[in-house]
């Protein structure tokens, strides 16, 4: 090993990849992730990219950036702020500075730092030499013309060349982290088993930033984070939208029925549909709509004979699909919409996060159309609730919400793969031949009505979106068989409470000064926060909803048992504004952010910290 | 195999609501013969329908039944037949909900080649809603929403289906049950979207609207009943006949007898003809130039989408190491924490 400079042990560190969308920036985050969840260290990842796929070179519109968060314990969010900043162009640099911790190590590529970048940055003077810096340690390294020097043999050509200047950035990374590069060797020789000219060319990069690191004392610190205390067990990186997918392959064997995922792509919810595409090896079936609307009607028809039918979009998809969704209401279909939330409305920040599709997914149908909805909190736990939104739909007949968001399925975080024993048992209620079958007739505990699949003798029945007589399924206009129906469906969602686990607390179970409320894909930061406050001796504590409807049975108790509830989500209050229809008894705080990021701990922890003192 | 059935075991108990005198009567009586005739269990059929009039024809089936949401029949029976590809799938609309809000999944249904059978009621209005123009209404037509006559051309169903790469067309006519049950029994056993367009009257809203077709005295000069590897042969005395105008490019109506033109000059139609050209020319015919064609006009094979689906299913079953979910959760990038 190289000689080093200054060690420093580091709980936890925070680097923030970024440069032009084209530069390979997510690629080097991700790999720089895998390789620290290999090591042992609890990681949190958080992709930042523009919508555009090569927007104009050297803009901050075209800046793609990849935050890693790795720690000594198990990492719970991508951290607020920086400690590492890799800027690979001026453009990177104006976009991220904001997010860099005053005194950040900042790596520049001085190459890119040309008297047209700098003003496609918008950058009046050159940065590099204004007093903006003057608080950071900036690294300046010629990262393109090392890197062209390194492969002036290669007999590549010039493009493919500068291409692999994001491994120069990613072995000086590692150098600085005191870790090898061998799992990214390993990666790029895999990646490019059959182009080894490229293969070779990437590594001998990776190879020349790890050396160049250790060799020019470039970098005054050299940081070292211990692996973590974490549960023993076998573990993998697992992104939200991947683990969504596989949620409901899971939940597929054990229901025991094939999976058909009728879906339209759309950012950010598109890589569930190709992962599910990649599994016909397990019987799967996807089915790349024309419109959002004919994925949501593929899969009410595949429902209709008897598959486990789910469809994913995002929020702008999830309003074309209503008036669908309405249908597998009336007809008392299972079936899953994932919203994997975007900002809004209309196409508003594709690739940003937020949750402020809440009010849409509990309402946004007409009629009396209640529809159970399920929310994931963490990238690991989308396939536990994937796994919870096909179960309910199964063994309820109706669809369900699934909610996550761009955070959530774009997010990565080290997972330790369950075994399936671990999960309930989902039955699915298929009527037999030679049962005494009426289409409407229900379960008396769940008022779930029986799953009669075409091709069963003896079984043929007509259902729609008329209204129907309960039990026989007639279409009917009778006022009073409406009111016991819209009873009924209504009825049967709110019996699903006695289905689903309690609300948990985290903090004091008997209740104290303030109770932090969120749902959703913000459970990471409050929980940080929360347990901060906690350790410096506040009494807070947090309870973070999964279940949102209907929601657990002893959530008034919950609510009741503190003297001030914050409910804080990416939204302008939704959930707020939910739980004061269904508990209006309580005062409820509220903190609110809608700006397509996630929130950061520290605006988390003084705002709480207000309430405290109120 | 086949069992025995007739027409009667097709019917549903529950009362039939169309108005007196609608074409659908005609259309339901033919596709009970046929489904009768093709002999297929009850319980493998699903009729799947949209909103409009004829869109309540599940009901009336005793089969599987689905009344869907107005446009999306296509995709709910894609859907079904993907999902179970041992199913016959009966998809029933009318021209508002096939060709207008349903245009898009009609389309794309027939480019995928989904093994559907897909009957298209054609009576060139909107009834449930009481009388408005729909995408088939021929231009100029008054309406309550075009009361000053449509200034919009009309689709011609045949047109759009050899355009979205058909491989089955046929026309009829609602009154013509055994025409109607011989079409849609041949679009039932085509593998592949099978759509048949039938021309029915409306007699609320559009009464008429195929008069010049299926007018007592004139209908045999206007129809032309097209049956593979038959001559184009037409009129009352079989005395008219289709030739192909090499000079015009286009097809002409001519008469056997007149100008030294026999029997064996008249075109002799070929359904399986991958080449479209001929079909499109026949479906474009219209009256008074030429008669109207009705049967199979367009028949050929192709891969369905859900036998290709199936396929590759298995092929990459095959191949695969992965079997079962835990064998995927513990495929590629996985380490040990002891």
């Amino acid at each position: 090993m190289s000689e080093k400079t200054e060690v420093i042990d580091k709980k936890d560190i925070v680097i923030r990849f970024s440069g032009d969308s084209g530069d390979g920036m997510q690629l080097t985050g991700q790999q720089f992730s895998d390789a620290a969840a290999l090591f042992g260290n609890g990681v949190s990842t958080f992709p930042d990219y523009p919508a555009e796929i090569r927007a104009p070179q050297g803009t901050v519109g075209g800046v793609s950036g990849f935050q890693v968060h790795i720690g000594n314990d198990p990492i719970k969010t991508p951290g607020d702020f920086a400690d590492v900043l890799v800027a690979m162009n001026p453009a990177a640099l104006k976009a991220n500075l904001r997010w860099a911790k005053k005194g950040a190590t900042i790596i520049v590529n001085l190459d890119a730092f040309t008297d047209k970048n700098i003003e496609k940055a918008g950058y009046k003077e050159n940065p590099l030499e204004d007093v903006v810096l003057q608080d950071y340690n900036v690294v300046p390294v010629k990262i393109t013309t090392l890197t062209e020097e390194a492969l002036k043999d290669s007999g590549l050509d010039q493009k493919s060349i500068v291409k692999c200047k994001n491994m120069f950035a990613l072995g000086m990374i590692y150098w600085m982290f005191d870790r090898t590069v061998d799992h990214t060797r390993d990666f790029i020789n895999q990646k490019f088993a059959k182009k080894p000219e490229i293969a070779s060319a990437n590594v001998k990069v990776l190879e020349c930033g790890f050396n160049y690191a250790s060799n020019v004392h470039a970098l005054a610190v050299h940081f070292n984070v211990a692996p973590a205390q974490i549960e023993k067990g076998r573990y993998r990186t697992i992104t939200g939208n991947k683990a969504t997918a596989w949620g409901f392959l899971a939940a597929a064997e054990k229901a025991n029925l094939p999976l058909f995922c009728g879906s339209y792509p759309i950012t950010p919810a598109t890589d569930i549909l190709q992962e599910l595409a990649l599994r016909r090896d397990l019987g799967v079936k996807t089915y790349q709509a024309e419109d959002e609307i004919a994925g949501i009607c593929t899969s009410i028809g595949a429902s209709y004979v008897g598959n486990l039918a789910i469809t994913t979009t995002s929020g702008p998809g999830l309003a074309l699909k209503s008036e669908a969704a309405g249908l597998a209401v009336m007809a008392e279909l299972p079936l899953v919409i994932v919203d994997v939330q975007r900002g809004g409305p209309s196409t508003g920040l594709p690739t940003k996060t937020e949750q402020s599709d809440l009010l849409q997914a509990l309402y946004g149908r007409n009629g009396e159309s209640p529809m159970p909805v399920v929310a994931a909190s963490t990238p690991g736990n989308c396939f536990d609730y994937a796994f919870w939104a096909a179960k309910i739909a199964v063994e309820h007949m109706t669809p369900v919400v699934l909610l996550t968001d761009g955070f959530l399925g774009n997010g990565a975080q080290p997972w330790k793969i369950p075994s399936l024993k671990d999960y309930p048992s989902i039955t699915p209620r298929v009527a037999k031949e030679g049962d005494d079958y009426k289409p409407y007739a229900r379960d008396p505990e769940t008022l779930a009505r029986m799953w009669a699949l075409p091709g069963t003798k003896g079984l043929e029945h007509r259902i729609g979106g008329l209204e129907k007589v309960n039990v026989t399924g007639e279409i009917s206009y009778v006022p009073e068989n409406h009111q016991i129906m819209t009873d009924l469906r209504d009825a049967k969602v709110a019996k699903i409470a006695d289905c689903i686990p309690q609300q948990e607390i985290f903090g004091n179970q008997d209740g104290g000064d303030v109770l932090v409320v969120g749902w959703g894909g913000t459970y990471g930061h409050l929980y940080s926060v929360v347990r901060e406050l906690r350790e410096e001796g506040h009494d807070v504590s947090l309870a973070h909803f999964n279940f949102i409807n209907p929601l657990p049975k002893n959530t008034n108790e919950v609510l009741g048992k503190f003297k001030k509830i914050v409910v804080c989500e990416l939204n302008l209050g939704q959930f707020a504004q939910y739980l004061r229809a269904k508990f209006p008894h309580y005062t409820y705080y509220q903190y609110n952010k809608v700006a397509g990021l996630p929130f950061t701990v520290v605006e988390l922890k003084e705002k709480i910290t207000e309430l405290l003192g109120k | 195999m086949a069992e025995q059935y007739t027409p009667k075991d097709f019917k549903s108990n529950q009362e039939i609501r169309w108005c007196p005198g609608c074409g659908d009567h005609g259309i339901i009586n033919s596709v009970q013969k046929a489904m009768a005739e093709l002999g297929y269990p009850r319980e493998s059929w699903a009729v799947i329908s949209g909103i409009g009039c004829s869109s309540r024809f599940p009901y009336y089936m005793n089969t599987y039944g689905f009344h869907t949401i107005h446009g999306r029949a296509a995709a709910i029976a894609s859907g079904a037949k993907s999902a179970n590809p041992k199913l016959n799938i009966l998809q029933v609309s009318g021209d508002g909900d096939a060709l207008a809000i349903g245009g898009n999944h009609f389309i794309h249904a027939i480019r995928r080649n989904i093994d559907i059978t897909t009957l298209v009621f054609n009576n060139e209005i909107y009834g449930l809603t009481k009388g408005q123009y729909s995408p088939t209404t021929k231009l100029g037509t008054k309406t309550k929403t075009s009361p000053y006559g449509t200034i919009e051309t009309p689709f011609n169903p045949g047109e759009l289906v050899i355009g979205a790469q058909g491989k089955f067309f046929a026309r009829t006519l609602d009154m013509n049950i055994n025409l109607s049950a011989e079409v849609i029994e041949a679009g039932v056993r085509h593998k592949g979207t099978a759509v048949v367009e039938i021309l029915q009257n409306c007699v609320i809203f559009a009464d008429g609207a195929h008069a010049a077709i299926t007018d007592k005295e004139m209908k045999e000069e206007r129809q032309l009943i097209l049956r593979h590897g038959e001559p184009m042969v037409f009129g009352k005395n079989k005395d008219k006949g289709i030739m192909f105008d090499m000079k015009a490019g286009k097809l002409k109506v001519v008469e056997i007898g007149k100008d030294g033109i026999t029997l064996d000059d008249i075109m002799v139609h070929d359904a399986h003809s991958v080449n479209p050209s001929i079909h499109w020319m026949l479906v474009h015919m219209k009256a008074p130039e030429y008669p109207v064609a009705l049967g199979v006009i367009r028949d050929v094979e192709g891969t369905t989408y859900n036998d290709a689906l199936e396929a590759q299913i298995e092929d990459v079953k095959a191949k695969s190491p992965i079997r079962c979910v835990e064998d995927l959760l513990n495929s590629g990038d996985v380490w040990e924490v002891k």
